[in-house]
């Protein structure tokens, strides 16, 4: 059977342990000596996407500091806001009958990551930080070995999908990541010094190999949603199978509704690039209407133009393109009032 | 390579092994603990067949490293019966004939047990929710079978 | 009541408790002591020459035991002994990404991993061929030496009555293109094996196979070892479709690894390597043209068809034949030819997937049978029904037909869905389609030429009435262990429970051919009739003596033997063995089966496609369109089986749903798909089964024709029923939205395509397939600068470590 690599493992207490041991142990530093470079120390919390990774060896750290005896790492507050640590399951999100019923885009996408075991292991945590995926990246060491590794793991190679692309195209696969994004989610990280609060919406970038600006000593701990009144929010994926498959691509729409009209509204995507995004062009013009026919088409339309797919998923570009189109409609239309 | 010494508990009994810390709950189960009705079609969490449950909740075995279960009771498709018993489940997916090469079956029945527990009458939609990632129960077919066979 | 008190019953397959108690043990369950861990190394090449090999940094590293390369087991071999082609690891060259090449055996697996990646291969790439225009034209490369032409692996023309006049007389003619892209079987349980050379100098392997017998043999050959000191036993496969059943060189690498370590060695395959291992659908393109009187009445058909085999033979030759060899048996044809050509490709090697060569051409004809009853404004319901070929006849190919139930399983499919009042009923982005289908229950010739049983069964009564069944069946999931157990139950009138069951063992169990081509239940089944028959007269008669009642009026079942006029009047079971060894000594019988002569004609490639019955089925599949998005839902598949008799219902449901399941996901979203021969999806996550919460409702249909040869009149069940869902299901997308899917499988991006909404042009497509062969298109050298593009890249660019 395909098994892992050989690591040492570290079961940090607190938060603020783990942090300390990645500083202590070189978190970021790279390990050169396996002929693909990798990092030396990483994180792990569910394990659900960084274990399957380390068994095709894409990542072969030395040490593994698990954040899964972290105390209080579990758990949903809500005090005006809607406080989630990170070490949160995706099914106790899912579940949840307040985030079900006021933070809907989020439950409908925890929901629909891979399978019930999965979403069972896997943490909100982990998935705001899962990494990039790519048809020529997520295979063993086998494959790669006989396509000739790519860009991610060996800078010095080209980008399988498109060569002459100066940056890794890996996409962003998410599920609960434009959820967050359209609930104005912010999430807050520590380090050995201390910690700082990120909006949810600054933390991604569009670099396959570096999609999140992080650093590698930073541990997140908590997700926070601002109040939600008035606030509707939906999330649609489209994926291969009815579960299991990462999305091809993702929309996921929220609308503040004053009366009849909307008085804010923001609409995020994810599996159209590297990295998941907020649409500003698509938001706008839903601000002031009811959301009719007209408007969802100019939202769609938007949204259409700013995904820009590549090959390197199931599915193709055109077909990705074009559901981002349809869920944009179909997102907006769940969200007009019933 | 570094062994170290674990207490898991499975089944109802207290086991200690000492275990490789990159080997999985899977191997674990299977190589150290003589357990071999759990078992594995893929190792990278896509197919389902090592679902175990730890303290009633199904997880993948392949992804599950066992010094992080501690104290949690572990449970496989060798600790559904009981010395007197049949689980139900064991009775109905018999009586469906929803085994076929009865590969996956192990990771159905876990499944299917926490679905049980948890909800009193589930629907079939529900049913085929809880075995989503198991691809398979109808690759050999049966699957129909099946999923009758956890419905009251 | 009826006639039977275990056949048609409902009961618990007798091992269904080691299946749910987690106590069956597959192959990779077995931990022997001692035992040691291999691994395979694969080629990174599609088509390279070997130059060197070499393994002693390997065999340095601590913790490893052993290390084999192709060099030591040179010998030929393969499944066909007409076409043996490979060799159990490559020898001096690799046709394949993923093709074996050596093996490391260690003290535990993470080292045999570790140690692969420290063996050197030098290769010389050659060009590789990837495609079967390439492979017809190129002369210039050869993948196999042996090809008298270019990459032509087997060519075959046959012709049967009066093809000119056929057409002739037609008012009407067809002339359609497909495609059948490649899948694979995905079993859940991955390929492995355990290998133990003792002291005494015999070889056990336990492997899950579907063909212990002709593993058998195999091994021999390329370990020079003999037969007599060779027990293969297969295990419990957890599944198999077809994928287990070719000797495979992990079998072999044990087995080597054992001898040369007196210890025993495992190796299982991981789920990349199955998708490696393959010998699964082979791509098709074909090319049916059929002529029909204006009534539709059949004329002639013309069925041509080009297989793209990937490496090796596997089955090839079988495969070829049976592209063509059973469209006659469901339809009458009175003029037919055909012609088939399959290639070597540089692609993992393709082989028999349930169903075996017959799908690919159903799936084109049947498609082709509905645009034809389109064309003359006929129901397709109706029409088929019209047209079926009658029972207990022979077809032009020189076939022999007995039962015959397509018509009735047309009518049950009629009943329960109301196909004929739906169809075109059901408003834009809803559907409902038909196609009907036909299958072997087991060939009739073995695959090596002999004259002796294709089955045999042993039957042993013991002092206190147990009954042991020993038949060299493999156990796959098809429920073959049950059905041994039911037959020989129902014929000595105990249950099937009392009955134990040693199949697949090549010591303890008579030679059975192996679980592939749907044989088991027909040939085993009738082997083990056969060997109870004869017992259950030992004891008959031992009763009437005791009951002084005449044999005639005794009968048998729940463990009694009773006056049929008086059932008070019994003595039991055990009782009677007791009376019977007591008079006749040990109770053993033996049984066997072989089909009958004259079958099948007697023309050269006559020997594929006769078998002693053929299985009938039709399906209607329900399907909706997404306008939008271009997915398909197939809501609803209703599957009507002519399985002659159900010998345990419960199961042949099974095997009817999981041959429909497989089958929506062969149409829907399985294809195996290579990049410069590297195979794009060798996952779970990306190559796409359906999952449970896609699957359609599936409802089975049983209808009994009574084979008169069959045991207990049953024929097969475990593969026919793939073959209608698939066209069913082009079928019916076609009823939902006037587009032919002339190819597989069919994907969203081909039916946006199809509806003018990939791009903002808006052009709409009636059809979505091939048009021909791509002749003259193939470029040469192409695929060898792609290849030399990407090294280069590869070498220029990557750090020197």
């Amino acid at each position: 059977m395909l098994r892992l690599p050989r690591f040492r493992l570290l079961e940090p207490r607190s938060y603020g342990e783990a942090a300390q041991l990645l500083a202590e142990n070189g978190a970021g530093a790279l390990d050169r000596s396996r002929g693909t470079p990798t990092l030396r120390v990483m994180l792990v919390a569910g394990g659900t996407d960084l274990f399957p990774n380390m068994k095709r060896r894409q990542f072969t750290p030395e040490l593994l500091i698990s954040l899964a005896r972290v105390r209080d790492a579990s758990g949903i507050q809500r005090n005006g806001h809607l406080d989630i640590s990170a070490g949160t399951t995706l099914s106790a999100i899912a579940q949840d009958p307040g985030i079900r019923e006021r933070s809907t885009a989020l439950a409908e996408a925890a929901e629909v990551v891979s399978t019930p075991q999965l979403r069972n292991m896997g943490t909100i945590g982990g998935n705001i930080c899962l990494d990039t995926r790519c048809n020529w990246y997520d295979q063993s060491l086998f494959w790669r070995t006989a396509e000739g590794f790519c860009m991610k793991t060996n800078p010095d190679v080209v980008c399988r999908v498109a060569t002459s692309s100066p940056r890794c195209l890996a996409v962003a696969s998410a599920d609960t990541v434009p959820a967050l994004l359209v609930l104005g989610a912010t999430v807050h990280f520590e380090d050995a010094e201390g910690g700082r609060d990120v909006p949810l919406a600054d933390l991604y970038q569009e670099d396959g190999i570096q999609p999140m600006a992080l650093r590698q000593d930073e541990v997140l701990t908590d997700v926070t949603l601002p109040e939600a009144d008035g606030w509707r929010s939906t999330y649609l994926k489209m994926r291969d199978r009815g579960s299991f498959d990462f999305p091809i691509a993702a929309v996921a729409a929220a609308v503040r509704w004053d009366g009849a009209k909307v008085s804010e509204a923001r609409i995020a995507i994810t599996a159209l690039g590297s990295r998941p995004q907020l649409v500003a062009d698509a938001a706008r013009p839903l601000v002031g209407t009811s959301l009719d026919d007209v408007t969802i088409a100019l939202a769609a339309e938007a949204v259409h133009k700013a995904a820009r797919p590549m090959d390197n998923t199931s599915g193709t570009i055109s077909q990705r393109k074009r559901a981002a189109l349809v869920f944009t409609e179909r997102a907006l239309r769940s969200l007009r009032p019933a | 390579m570094t062994k170290q010494l674990l207490t898991l508990r499975v089944n109802g009994e207290p086991r200690t092994i000492a275990a490789d810390t990159h080997h999985t709950l899977l191997e674990v189960l299977r190589e150290e603990l003589g357990l071999t009705g759990t078992k594995h079609g893929c190792e990278l969490g896509e197919c389902g067949a090592c679902t175990v449950l730890v303290d009633g909740v199904p997880i993948l075995a392949c992804l599950t490293l066992p010094t992080l279960v501690g104290d949690s009771e572990v449970t496989t498709v060798e600790g559904l019966a009981s010395a007197e018993d049949l689980h139900p489940l064991q009775v109905a997916f018999a009586e469906e004939g929803a085994a076929q090469c009865g590969y996956c079956t192990p990771g159905m029945l876990m499944t299917a047990k926490a679905l049980l527990d948890t909800t009193a009458r589930p629907t079939r939609a529900a049913s085929l929710r809880a075995q989503g990632p198991l691809p398979l129960p109808l690759r050999k077919a049966g699957g129909t079978n099946a999923t009758g066979a956890q419905l009251p | 009541m009826s006639e039977f008190s275990v056949i048609g019953r409902r009961l618990p397959k007798v091992n269904s408790w080691a299946h749910l108690t987690g106590q069956a043990r597959y192959a990779d369950d077995l931990f022997l002591p001692r035992m040691l861990y291999g691994r395979l190394l694969r080629s990174t090449r599609p088509h390279a020459r070997i130059r060197r090999v070499d393994t002693s940094r390997a065999l340095a590293h601590p913790g490893v035991v052993a290390v084999v390369t192709g060099a030591d087991m040179p010998e030929k071999m393969g499944i066909m002994p007409s076409t043996q082609d490979e060799t159990a690891l490559a020898v001096d060259r690799v046709r394949y990404v993923g093709e074996p090449v050596a093996a490391v055996a260690a003290f535990d697996e993470d080292t045999a991993f570790d140690a692969l990646s420290l063996i050197q291969i030098d290769y010389e790439d050659l060009e590789p061929i990837f495609t079967i225009e390439e492979a017809l034209e190129r002369e210039d490369v050869k993948i196999h030496d042996e090809a008298k032409r270019a990459n032509v692996f087997k060519e075959v023309h046959l012709s049967f009555g009066d093809l000119e006049g056929g057409f002739g007389a037609a008012d009407h003619l067809r002339d359609d293109w497909f495609f059948f892209e490649r899948n694979t079987h995905a079993p859940i349980e991955s390929h492995s094996a355990v290998a133990s050379y003792g002291p005494d100098d015999k070889l056990t392997l336990w492997t899950a196979t579907q063909v212990p017998h002709y593993l058998h043999r195999e091994l021999e050959k390329v370990l020079g070892l003999p037969r007599s000191r060779i027990r293969v036993i297969a295990t419990p496969n957890g599944g198999a479709f077809g994928g287990k059943s070719d000797p495979f060189g992990h079998e072999f690498a044990a087995a080597l690894l054992s001898m040369r370590t007196r210890r025993p060695v495992k190796i299982t395959l991981d789920r990349e390597e199955v998708f490696y291992a393959h010998r699964g659908r082979h791509p098709v393109k074909m090319r049916i043209r059929t002529g029909v009187k204006k009534d539709g009445e059949i004329t002639a058909v013309h069925y041509q068809s080009w297989l793209d085999g990937g490496a090796y033979a596997s089955y090839g030759i079988a495969t070829t034949y049976y592209t063509g060899a059973l469209l006659t048996v469901t339809y009458r044809i009175p003029a037919y030819k055909f012609d088939g050509v399959r290639v070597y490709t540089n692609k993992p090697p393709c082989g028999p997937k349930r169903g075996h060569g017959t799908t690919q051409p159903r799936y084109g004809f049947e498609c082709q049978i509905d645009k034809i009853a389109e064309d003359l404004d006929l129901d397709p319901l109706e029409y088929r029904k019209k047209i079926l070929q009658p029972a207990n006849s022979r077809t032009v190919n020189d076939l022999r037909i007995t039962s015959m139930g397509l018509g009735e399983c047309l009518d049950a499919l009629q009943r329960s869905t109301r196909y004929s009042e739906r169809r075109g009923q059901l408003g834009t982005g809803k559907g409902i389609g038909l196609a009907g289908s036909a299958y072997i229950s087991g060939a009739g010739l073995p695959i090596y030429w002999n004259e002796m049983p294709h089955s045999g069964a042993e039957i042993r009564i013991d002092r206190g009435g147990g009954v042991t069944v020993m038949c060299g069946t493999s156990e796959i999931g098809q429920g073959s262990d049950n059905m041994l157990a039911s037959v020989a139950a129902e014929a000595l009138g105990v249950m099937p429970a009392d009955v134990h069951v040693v199949s697949g063992d090549t010591s303890l169990a008579p030679v059975d051919l192996g679980s592939y081509s749907s044989r088991v239940t027909f040939m085993a089944g009738n082997a083990v009739r056969d060997a109870a028959m004869k017992l259950r007269a030992l004891l008959v008669a031992a009763a009437a003596e005791k009951l002084e009642v005449p044999a005639e009026r005794l009968l048998t079942a729940y463990g009694r033997i009773y006056d049929r006029d008086d059932p008070a009047k019994f003595i039991t079971f055990a009782d009677a063995a007791v009376l019977a060894e007591s008079k006749h000594g040990t109770l053993v019988a033996a049984g066997s089966y072989k089909p009958p002569k004259g079958i099948g004609g007697s023309f050269k490639g006559a020997g594929v496609g006769p078998t002693p019955a053929y299985s009938y089925q039709a399906a209607v599949a329900e399907v909706t369109v997404d306008m939008d998005t271009g997915m398909v839902t197939v809501d609803k598949v209703t599957t009507a089986h002519d399985c002659g008799r159900a010998l345990n219902p419960a199961n042949v449901e099974g095997q009817v749903e999981g041959s429909a399941y497989m089958g929506y996901g062969e149409i829907i979203g399985e294809e195996q798909v290579f990049r410069g021969g590297l195979h794009k999806k060798p996952s779970l996550l990306d190559y796409k089964i359906p999952t449970s919460l896609d699957t359609p409702v599936l409802e089975a249909i049983v209808v009994e024709s009574v084979d008169a040869e069959g045991p207990f009149g049953a024929k097969e069940a475990g593969e026919g029923p793939l073959n209608p869902v698939i066209p069913a299901i082009a079928n019916a997308v076609y009823d939902a939205i006037g587009v032919r899917f002339d190819e597989t499988p069919i994907t969203a991006e081909k039916i946006l395509t199809a509806l003018g909404k990939r791009d903002r042009r808006g052009e709409r497509k009636t059809r979505i397939g091939p048009d021909g062969l791509d002749a003259g298109k193939a470029d040469p050298k192409r695929a060898l600068r792609r290849l030399t593009a990407s090294t280069d890249a590869r070498e220029r660019k990557r750090p020197v470590s």
